[in-house]
């Protein structure tokens, strides 16, 4: 930092600046685990393990780049470190626009069935091709008290 | 669905049946039920007629700009009336099997 600190430092190597890579790294981490705490409820309703881990990244890069900026002649990454940053950035405004505003626009449903209503009959193909009704669901031979109908996006 | 297929013993021992409704083709359907082992029925309503019928149509959100449904659940009794309804404003918070068996559980101890 100081004028003897740089004399000694002059023909070194600078040090790696580990906190940016592990950062960035995390960061990304945090975006492609998306797919797999999809897959839990607890993960998926509120995504906190993604956010936790874009806390990490970022705090992490924040650190190296501190370091980068305050001590440049012993820590590489000014040029670097700032551009895996704001990647990291713009990623963590996209899955937060994905998350926070595109997964909430969905459709009101007012004319759905609500309680107490008579639900619409259905007859359609299960997937070995046989037509299953409504009515077949809910007058079984083994008497079913009621069906939990359950629509979905779908795989396409 | 994964998470009501785990709980598929319980639903069975309250006599509810358990269905899926998708626009997926009924060879989707049978790969992907399959594949994730999927034992209860997926039902396929390619031209979302009863995904319209029950207004949880969610225009142009599939591939290619395709009429999917959106997900919702519903709770329907032997008499085909609706006891319990979940129409999410968020696509990924879907019901848990604990919430459909805990409306079922309460209105069996309401006596309604």
């Amino acid at each position: 930092m100081d004028f003897a600190d740089g004399i000694a430092k002059i023909g070194m190597k600078r040090k790696w600046n580990w906190p940016i890579w592990v950062g960035f790294a995390v960061a990304l981490g945090g975006l492609f685990s998306y797919g797999f705490f999809a897959r839990f409820p607890i993960t998926r309703d509120f995504p906190w393990a993604n956010l936790l881990l874009f806390g990490i990244g970022i705090a992490l890069l924040l650190l190296g780049l501190f370091r980068a900026f305050g001590r440049p002649q012993l820590y590489r990454g000014k040029i670097f470190g700032s551009i895996f940053t704001a990647i990291a950035m713009f990623l963590i405004s996209l899955f937060s626009y994905e998350i926070f505003y595109v997964l909430r626009q969905v459709p009101a449903s007012t004319g759905a069935p609500r309680i107490g209503q008579l639900a619409p009959d259905f007859f359609l193909l299960d997937q070995s091709g046989k037509p299953v009704g409504l009515g077949d669901l809910i007058s079984g031979p083994s008497g079913p008290k009621a069906v939990a109908v359950i629509f979905y996006r779908g795989f396409w | 669905m994964r998470s009501f297929q785990q709980r598929l013993s319980d639903f069975d021992a309250r006599g509810i049946r358990v269905v899926g409704i998708s626009v997926d083709s009924p060879d989707v359907n049978r790969r992907h039920s399959q594949k994730l082992g999927y034992t209860f029925p997926l039902l396929s309503d390619p031209e979302a007629k009863v995904i319209r019928r029950y207004d949880v149509l969610h225009p142009r959100a599939g591939p290619k700009g395709a009429d999917i449904a959106r997900p919702a659940e519903f709770l329907i009794d032997s008499s085909r009336v609706v006891r319990w309804v979940n129409l999410t404003d968020n696509i990924a918070v879907r019901a848990r099997p604990e919430q459909v068996l805990g409306a079922f559980d309460e209105l069996q101890r309401t006596g309604q």
